[in-house]
This record gives structure tokens, C-alpha cells and sequence, in this order.
């Protein structure tokens, strides 16, 4: 392996991202008080610069350090939306960790370090380089969710989080060694050639294929490996949950599919058997279980595995047929599902009850009378969720139907929409208490929100997102269109 | 297509007052919304005149890209079926603004945006002609009805938004998969136009005829998919009443008429038994039931159930009578019971309450008011010179061509609807309470008055004058037909057989009648009537 130093230009963004993280790491004990302010403008900053090189990456595939990370345009949408949702999540966590008092510099540095778990984990071209994203990520992650120290449920989560996703690196890590000892490489286009050339009737191929498939379903969150995500999201600052469901997912998904497509492409057949299983009882668990939540966190929870299983529709309709547009439609669900979810935890982690989270359905009360604007944000935000137009969760919706459909698996579009309509009815639950009940309590404790100008700043940006790709999503299915291009 | 975007405007002027609608002062968000909705109603008027009726295509259509990358359009046009109802719609707005006047007190700004997303989406649904972006209009409205009738409702409002919604929502998810199986055995398109063209294959066809059916059935609401309708009727506000009645219902009709026939016409002659039995099931069963309501709103949301039977009754005859009557009768039950629910909601003003027994004996103390009811009564039982009996007629002709037996059951709902109005106008006319005190209530005021002579005029212009309307949506029936009937070989030996053994030749056989007696010139009312009498 040669070490090639014009290598480390390509790969600027992920070593701006780390050194940002080392700063802040340093300066955290430095500084005090307001002071502490100049360590967000610093990760705001940072994920500003790497914006722009990565936008100037959107382009064909090019190999680095000799085939580990590939710089493509695939890579670049994640990470494009990856620095979106991790800005979102600083600004959100700016209010929201004065509201709950955490004053800790380091979480900025953990996001970042989290952040650059996520931009290898899209841009690994090998397996061994994915679980190294992989791991990057979650081991931050696990840190994150602990951070409010004084209250169990929060170190709950920490720990479930980190014994389950500690068992699923595992799983992960065996399917990817079975896997080397079945083709001879963790290189994912070695793999592909292998599988090409040998046939995929080796039941170790297969074997260790399903490994995979456990390991990432784990970080999907994809029933009936999601136990672990609706105590996780509930016990988790809410911050820090807004990031999970959304920029884990993101970031999973786009590692998830490169391998399958790329390295796997030629188990399709296998795979998309073993994912149609998975999509079906992701959907069925997740929008029948969130009908009976009273806490929002938890609802949200369960509706972001439903989420998943509608992106995996997606995933086997790329499976059943040939084009990319299966695959471009997971993309695309994924980034307007970024907007409506993250749009929707921001409004709950805003919403206080004295000096706690007002996070059970029942804080929402008359919320329509209190706040009507956050009441008419949350609206959009359910009815995006709900996949009722005009509003980005349709058109997501119908990309995916649509790829459904064409693949021939017309009953299981029909079997989600069905499935729609049940969600229906737990996000509109939120409506109807905001807008159709009065509120009880007028007193100082009442549930209430804490307006900031960040918290503006994170809701201007969903909902503009949720409203404007809803009527004219043109750009984005473009570019995920393009992305997925470079996908071989 | 060059010249005025009038469809564009009349969608998208009620969609842009509703967002401005918040940045004006309190005192003059009523009128700004009544503003709104008269000028949308004077812009589509022209339409009116500008139609060619001649012509059965789609007239000032409008096309852009929209969504490229998944082949949807933005196109609107609209035809001789979809302008009255869109004029309709137009119509009855300001009227729902008027109504909701002194009504709605709380968070008015948000219902009158409420009221004029509706009335975007509304004229939307009728124009539209691309699938999806029908598709959009037509969920589009399940959001703001929602939250008119779980806001501004009655007392049980909650469940009767959530059970309207659910019911709609869970029909329509079906439309969508339809929808894309469509696209991707019509050619890949959605233009509706071009999808009615093709032909698709009969197990294809059944498929989709039960997709479009469940959520077409459910809006109109064809029994038995009509028991979110007296709730939703009863707790939503008068407007509210008014827009579900009025116009919402008539989407389900739209749909038949506008998909299921021209797209899918072999499985629509499949089913033709089981579309008439549903429909005079309800035609009977929801007169049945309007009889034993002691709730007014419930006894005229009950008679909606019968009056769209006769609608999807005469849609699914497949000849001229039967159709025109139907789109007649859309456009007639809009007018009349769009009419009775602002009366009820006007004596809910001044009584709070709807039931008959607290209403009894108005001629009295509200003669004025008397007055419009009596008349509204009168058009809905079908009337004779007032509109509904053109359609509820017309229909029945129709309905006779193809099975007597039919036709009969049909009629029993008109003499139901007779004892049920006549029963209502009875008591809370003419009736004497028990206690022998006539309430003192103040009658009508201007506002109100304005409010509903309106309806008033439009109820005897058509029961006069139907030709004007007749004729503009001949040609587009008449498009219709051709495309679900096939044209006949022979017409004369179809006209022979006049008592056939099968349904499928007595079919042909009604279209053969139809198309050599009424195709070449245009139809007036009055031949329609005369061979009614032939013997």
C-alpha cells in the first residue's frame, strides 16, 4: 500500500472535522462561562468550510489510500446532509443545554468526532473502513446520550445503547470476516469480482451476507433489532436524540447501501428476500406500537423504525429490478425525512414543564392556544410525517411507492399505504391535543416554550424544508439522482 | 396553451389569502376573506361564457413541468363536467364566509385560512388533469376539515374529525397505488387525458376499479361507507356542513366520472349491478333513516345519502339521461342542501339547538326565514319547476332505460324524500310547540338574507332553465359515453331487443337508443320529457 500525500486533500473535510474536534477538546477546560459560546460558532464554522469542499467533490468516483475511501458524489449527498442535520443539531443544543443546564464544551467535540464516524462510514469504499465510520460514531454517540448525569433514564440509554450496539459491531464484524474468508478481501469491489466470478451459491457468502444485513439492522434500527431505540431516544437528551434518529440513520443508510450494492450487488436476490421480511415487520411494529405511546419522544421513536421501513421499500425495490431508481428514492426519503423529524424533536425538546422536558403527549395540551406558531410548525411536521400532501413526507412517500410499484411489488406499496393511514392517526393524536383541547393549566409550570433565536433558526430551516421540497423537490431528487449514479 | 391563466388564478388566489390573511388587522379579516371569495367567484364566472360548448375537450388548459424527474405536471383544464361544479364551488364560498360571520368567534383568522384552503384545493380537485397532482389537491383538503370540525365543532367534535378523516384517508390510500400501477401500464404518464385513452386488461382493470372505488365511495359516501357522515355533519360548524355537503361529497362523484368510467369502462360495466344496488340501497336506507333523525343536520345529512344514491345511480347508467342528470344532480344537491344546512345553521344561532322538537313553529316569529326553508325543502324533495327535479328526473329516465324494476326502487326514495321534508317542514314550519309559546325570535337579517337568496335564485333558474348547463356538459358526456359503451354494430337490431335475457346485450341496447335518439342535436329538457311519455 502506498501512501500517496495528494490522498489527504481528497479526504480534507473528514481531517478539518477531527482537528476542530481535537480544538475544542483542548479549549473546553480553558475557557469559562459565555466564553465557552466561541466552541459552537468554531463547529458551525468548521461544518461551514466543509460544506463547501465537499460540494466541490460532487463528481465520478475517485479512489484514496489505495481503494479504502472512495470521494464520489454518492459520499457528498450524505455528507452534505450530514453537516445540514449536525449544524441543525448544534444550534438546537446551544438552547437546549442552557435550558437543562449542561454545560459541557466537549459534547460540540463529541458531535464532531460522531460527525466524522458518519463521513468515513459513507465514503469507506472498504469494510473494514466502514467499521471503523461505524465505530467512530457510535462509541461518541454512547457518550452523548449519557451526558445528563444526574438523571437515570439518561444513563439508561447510555449503557443499553452501548451493550447493544457493542453486541451488533460484533455481528457486524463476524459477517465482515466470514465475508473475507468467502471472497478473499474486505475491498468491497474485490468482493463484487469475487462474488462475479465464483457463483453465489456459497452458503458461507450467505451467511455471512445475513450477518451483515443483522449488523446494519442494528444500526437502522429495523425490527426486530430496534429494542434498543425507543429507550435510548426517550432517555437520551433530546438533542441528542434528534441527531441519532436522524444523522445515524442517514449516515447508516448510506454505508448500508454502498456495501449492498456495491460489494453485494450480486446477492441481490438473497438480500432482498431477507430486507422484504425485515421492511414488513419494521412497518407492522413500528406504526402499531407508536398508536399506544403517551410520551412523544417514544412515539417519534417508533415512527422513526416505521420511517426506516419505508426506506426499505426502497431497498428491495432496488433489489428487484434493474436502474438506480430504487436506490435514488431511498436517498431521497432519507433527506426529507431529515427535515421533518429533526423539525419535530426540536419542538419537543423546546416545549418545558418548569425545568423539565415537557415530552408526553399530554404537555401538548392547547399548545394551538399558547404558541400558535409552534403549534402550526408541529402541525406541518406530523402532517409531513403522516405522507399527506403537500408536504415533503408525500412526495418522499411517492418516490418510494413508485419504486415499489415498478419493481412489481404492487401489494407491498398497497400494505404500506395501509400502514400510512394507521400513522395517520398517532401523529394526528398530537393535532387534535394541541389544536382540539383547551388548555387545563395556566400557572407557571404549564407546559411552555422556550423560544431562542438558534431554536428559530433550526425550525426556519425544517419547516422551509419540509414546505418547499413538498411543492418543488426537483433539486434534491436531482442530486440524488446524480449521487447515486456513481454507485457501481 | 396561450391566454389568461384562469384556472391557476381561481386555484391558487384563495391559497395566497390564506397566507395573508394572518398579516391584516382583526377587524377586517372577514372581509378580507369575503373579498377573497367574491373575487374568486367573479373570476370564474366568466368561465361560464368563455366554454365552448360544442367542444367536449378540455378547455383552457394549462401545462408546466413539475416534478420532471418523476413525470408529473402541473395541468389544469377544465370540461363540461368539471365547470359547473367548479362554479358551484365558487358560489357557495362567499356564502360559507357570510354564514360563519357572527358564528365563529374564536381564532377566526385561522378558519377563514381554513375555509379558503379548502375552497384552493376544492376548485383544484376539479381541474386538475395530472393524477397526482389530483391526488395532492384531493389530500390536500383532509388537513383543513380536519381542523374545521375539531376546532370549530360541536361537542363531539374530536371523534367525528378524527373518524372523518381516518375514513377518507384510508380510502384514498388505495387511489395512490392505483395511481402508480396506472402510470406504469399507461405509457408512464399520469396525464389523465392520455390515461383515459389506453386500454388496460380486465384483471387490471377489477384491481383498480376497487382500488378508485374505495376512495370514491367512501367521499361520496355510498352505503356502506357513509357512517362518517352524520358525525362529521352534526359536529362540524354550519361552513364546514356546507363545504362537506356541498362540494366534498361531489369529489367522489367527480372521481367515478372522471376515472373509473373513460379509465377503467370494462370493469365499470362489471360492476354496473353492484353500483346501482349499492346505490339505491342508499337511495332507500338514507331516506329511511332521515325520517326517524330528530336532529335536523343528521335528517339532512341522512337525505345526502339518498340524493348522491340518485347521482351514482345515474352515472353508472351509461347513457345520456342518466348522466347528465347526475352531474345535474351534483351540482343541485350542492345548491339545495348547501341551502338547508344555512338554515339550520341560522336557527342554531338564534335557538342553539338543532333538534326539531326545540324548533317548532317558526313561520310565526321568523316568516323570512320560513320562507327559504319551505323553498330549500321543496327543491330537495324534487319539486317540479325547482332544480333537483331536472336531475332526480332526468336521472330516473335514465335509470328507466336500463331496468324498470330499477327505476321503481329509485322513485320510493323520492317519495320518502317528500315525507321526510314535508314531516320537517310540518313541525318546524308550520308545527305548534307543545307548551303553545311560539318562541320570540328575530328573523332574518340582511347579511342572512344575502346569504341565501342567492341559492334561492339559482334553485328556479335551473329548474326553469337547465339547458344552459345541459348543454355545455353534453359533449363531455357524450365523451364519456363513447369510451365506456362501445359503439354498437347495429343499432336497429339492438333496438329490438327490448326484452333481453342477459344484462350485457340489454345494455347495449339502452345505448343504442340513447345515441340514435339524442346524439345528433343537443338535448333539451323538453324531448327528454316527452319521450318519457311515449308509450
Amino acid at each position: 500500500m502506498t501512501f500517496v500525500v495528494g490522498d489527504l486533500f481528497l479526504i480534507l473535510p473528514e481531517l478539518l472535522v477531527i482537528t476542530a474536534a481535537c480544538v475544542i477538546f483542548v479549549l473546553d477546560p480553558v475557557l469559562h462561562g459565555p466564553s465557552k459560546d466561541s466552541l459552537v460558532w468554531l463547529s458551525l464554522g468548521t461544518l461551514a468550510i466543509c460544506m463547501g469542499l465537499t460540494a466541490s467533490q460532487v463528481s465520478a468516483p475517485t479512489m484514496v489510500f489505495s481503494g479504502l475511501v472512495v470521494i464520489d458524489a454518492y459520499g457528498a449527498f450524505w455528507k452534505l446532509l450530514l453537516y445540514f442535520v449536525t449544524g441543525l443539531t448544534i444550534l438546537l443544543s446551544y438552547s437546549y443545554h442552557k435550558e437543562e443546564r449542561l454545560y459541557f464544551g466537549e459534547y460540540y467535540g463529541f458531535i464532531l468526532l460522531a460527525l466524522t464516524g458518519m463521513m468515513v462510514m459513507v465514503s469507506a469504499a472498504d469494510l473494514l473502513t466502514i467499521y471503523l465510520g461505524t465505530e467512530l460514531m457510535s462509541l461518541s454517540l454512547y457518550v452523548m446520550a449519557g451526558l445528563k448525569r444526574a438523571e437515570p433514564r439518561s444513563l439508561e440509554a447510555s449503557a443499553k445503547y452501548f451493550v447493544l450496539g457493542a453486541f451488533s459491531s460484533g455481528i457486524l464484524l463476524y459477517g465482515i470476516s466470514l465475508l473475507y474468508g468467502a471472497t478473499g478481501s474486505t475491498r468491497l469491489s474485490e468482493i463484487a469480482t469475487a462474488i462475479a466470478s465464483q457463483g453465489v451459491n456459497d452458503p458461507l457468502l450467505l451467511f455471512s451476507t445475513i450477518l451483515l444485513a443483522v449488523g446494519f439492522s442494528f444500526k437502522l434500527a429495523v425490527v426486530p433489532f430496534h429494542m434498543w431505540t425507543p429507550d435510548v431516544y426517550q432517555g437520551a437528551p433530546t438533542s441528542v436524540t434528534a441527531f441519532m434518529a436522524v444523522a445515524s440513520k442517514a449516515a447508516s443508510f448510506g454505508a448500508f447501501l454502498r456495501v449492498f450494492i456495491e460489494g453485494l450487488g450480486g446477492l441481490k436476490a438473497d438480500w432482498s428476500a431477507i430486507f422484504l421480511l425485515l421492511c414488513i415487520a419494521t412497518l407492522l411494529i413500528g406504526n402499531i406500537v407508536a398508536l399506544v405511546q403517551t410520551n412523544v419522544k417514544r412515539m417519534l421513536a417508533y415512527s422513526s423504525i416505521a420511517h426506516a421501513g419505508y426506506a426499505l421499500i426502497g431497498v428491495v425495490a432496488a433489489g428487484r429490478m434493474e436502474g438506480s431508481s430504487g436506490i435514488a428514492s431511498v436517498l431521497l426519503y432519507l433527506a426529507l425525512y431529515t427535515f421533518m423529524t429533526f423539525g419535530a424533536f426540536a419542538i419537543v425538546a423546546m416545549l418545558r414543564k418548569g425545568s423539565i422536558e415537557g415530552d408526553e403527549i399530554e404537555d401538548f395540551t392547547g399548545l394551538s392556544k399558547r404558541h400558535p406558531l409552534a403549534a402550526l410548525l408541529m402541525l406541518v411536521f406530523m402532517v409531513s410525517l403522516a405522507g399527506i400532501p403537500p408536504t415533503a413526507g408525500f412526495v418522499g412517500k411517492l418516490y418510494i411507492f413508485k419504486s415499489a410499484v415498478e419493481a412489481g411489488m404492487t401489494w407491498l406499496a398497497a400494505l404500506a399505504l395501509i400502514f400510512a393511514a394507521i400513522s395517520a392517526y398517532f401523529y394526528l393524536r398530537l393535532v387534535m391535543v394541541m389544536y382540539m383541547r383547551e388548555p387545563s393549566d395556566y400557572s407557571e409550570t404549564a407546559p411552555h416554550m422556550v423560544m431562542s433565536p438558534t431554536l428559530s433558526i433550526v425550525l426556519a430551516c425544517t419547516v422551509a424544508g419540509v414546505v418547499i421540497f413538498g411543492v418543488y423537490p426537483n433539486p434534491l431528487i436531482n442530486f440524488a439522482m446524480q449521487a447515486v449514479l456513481t454507485l457501481k | 396553451m396561450t391566454g389568461f391563466p384562469w384556472l391557476t388564478v381561481l386555484v391558487f388566489l384563495p391559497l395566497i389569502g390564506a397566507i395573508v390573511i394572518f398579516a391584516v388587522k382583526d377587524a377586517s379579516v372577514r372581509l378580507l376573506a369575503l373579498g377573497i371569495t367574491v373575487a374568486d367567484f367573479l373570476i370564474s364566472l366568466p368561465l361560464w361564457w368563455l366554454f365552448d360548448a360544442s367542444s367536449g375537450q378540455m378547455q383552457f388548459v394549462e401545462s408546466a413541468r413539475w416534478i420532471p424527474a418523476l413525470s408529473i405536471n402541473y395541468k389544469l383544464g377544465l370540461d363540461g363536467i368539471s365547470l359547473p361544479l367548479i362554479i358551484m364551488t365558487t358560489i357557495l364560498m362567499p356564502l360559507c364566509i357570510l354564514i360563519s360571520w357572527h358564528a365563529i368567534e374564536t381564532r377566526v383568522r385561522s378558519f377563514m385560512a381554513m375555509l379558503l384552503i379548502m375552497e384552493g384545493a376544492m376548485i383544484g380537485v376539479f381541474c386538475a388533469l395530472d393524477f397526482v397532482l389530483f391526488y395532492v389537491f384531493w389530500e390536500a383538503m383532509l388537513i383543513p376539515m380536519y381542523l374545521l370540525i375539531g376546532v370549530w365543532g360541536g361537542p363531539n367534535r374530536i371523534y367525528a374529525a378524527i373518524k372523518f378523516f381516518l375514513y377518507t384517508l384510508a380510502g384514498s390510500v388505495l387511489l395512490l397505488v392505483g395511481i402508480l400501477v396506472l402510470y406504469f401500464q399507461g405509457g408512464h404518464t399520469f396525464d389523465i387525458l392520455q390515461l383515459s385513452q389506453n386500454s388496460y386488461g380486465m384483471a387490471l382493470q377489477i384491481w383498480l376499479f376497487f382500488a378508485f372505488f374505495a376512495a370514491f365511495a367512501v367521499k361520496v359516501p355510498m352505503f356502506p361507507f357513509h357512517t362518517w357522515l352524520p358525525d362529521a355533519h352534526v359536529e362540524a360548524p354550519t361552513a364546514g356542513s356546507v363545504i362537506l355537503a356541498s362540494v366534498l361529497l361531489k369529489m367522489g362523484t367527480y372521481g367515478f366520472v372522471r376515472f373509473s368510467l373513460p379509465m377503467l369502462p370494462d370493469a365499470s360495466r362489471l360492476f354496473t349491478p353492484l353500483m346501482v344496488a349499492l346505490s339505491i340501497v342508499a337511495i332507500i336506507y338514507g331516506a329511511y333513516m332521515a325520517l326517524a333523525q330528530a336532529d335536523l343536520k343528521k335528517l339532512i345529512a341522512y337525505s345526502s345519502v339518498s340524493h348522491m344514491g340518485f347521482v351514482t345511480l345515474g352515472l353508472f347508467m351509461f347513457n345520456i339521461q342518466g348522466i347528465e342528470g347526475a352531474v345535474m344532480q351534483m351540482v343541485n344537491h350542492g345548491i339545495t342542501t348547501g341551502g338547508l344546512f344555512l338554515c339550520v345553521g341560522m336557527i342554531y344561532e338564534r335557538t342553539h339547538s338543532r333538534q326539531i322538537a326545540d324548533n317548532i313553529g317558526l313561520t310565526k316569529p321568523m316568516p323570512r326565514y320560513a320562507t327559504f326553508l319551505v323553498i330549500f325543502a321543496l327543491s330537495s324533495l324534487g319539486l317540479p319547476g325547482t332544480n333537483s327535479f331536472v336531475g332526480e328526473f332526468m336521472v330516473l329516465v335514465g335509470t328507466f332505460l336500463w331496468s324498470k324494476i330499477a327505476a321503481a326502487l329509485a322513485s320510493l326514495g323520492i317519495i320518502l324524500a317528500a315525507a321526510y321534508l314535508l314531516w320537517m317542514i310540518q313541525r318546524v314550519a308550520f308545527g305548534v310547540p307543545a307548551d303553545h309559546a311560539l318562541p320570540k325570535l328575530r328573523d332574518l337579517n340582511l347579511r342572512e338574507t344575502v346569504t341565501l337568496v342567492p341559492l334561492v335564485v339559482l334553485i328556479f333558474l335551473i329548474g326553469l332553465f337547465p339547458n344552459p348547463m345541459l348543454t355545455r356538459m353534453h359533449a363531455s358526456v357524450e365523451k364519456v359515453i363513447a369510451r365506456v359503451v362501445p359503439l354498437p354494430q347495429d343499432e336497429t337490431s339492438a333496438l329490438n331487443q327490448r326484452a333481453p335475457s342477459s344484462m350485457q346485450p340489454r345494455l347495449t341496447a339502452n345505448v343504442g337508443l340513447t345515441i340514435s335518439q339524442v346524439s345528433v342535436p343537443t338535448p333539451r329538457f323538453s324531448e327528454i320529457a316527452t319521450k318519457e311519455h311515449r308509450p
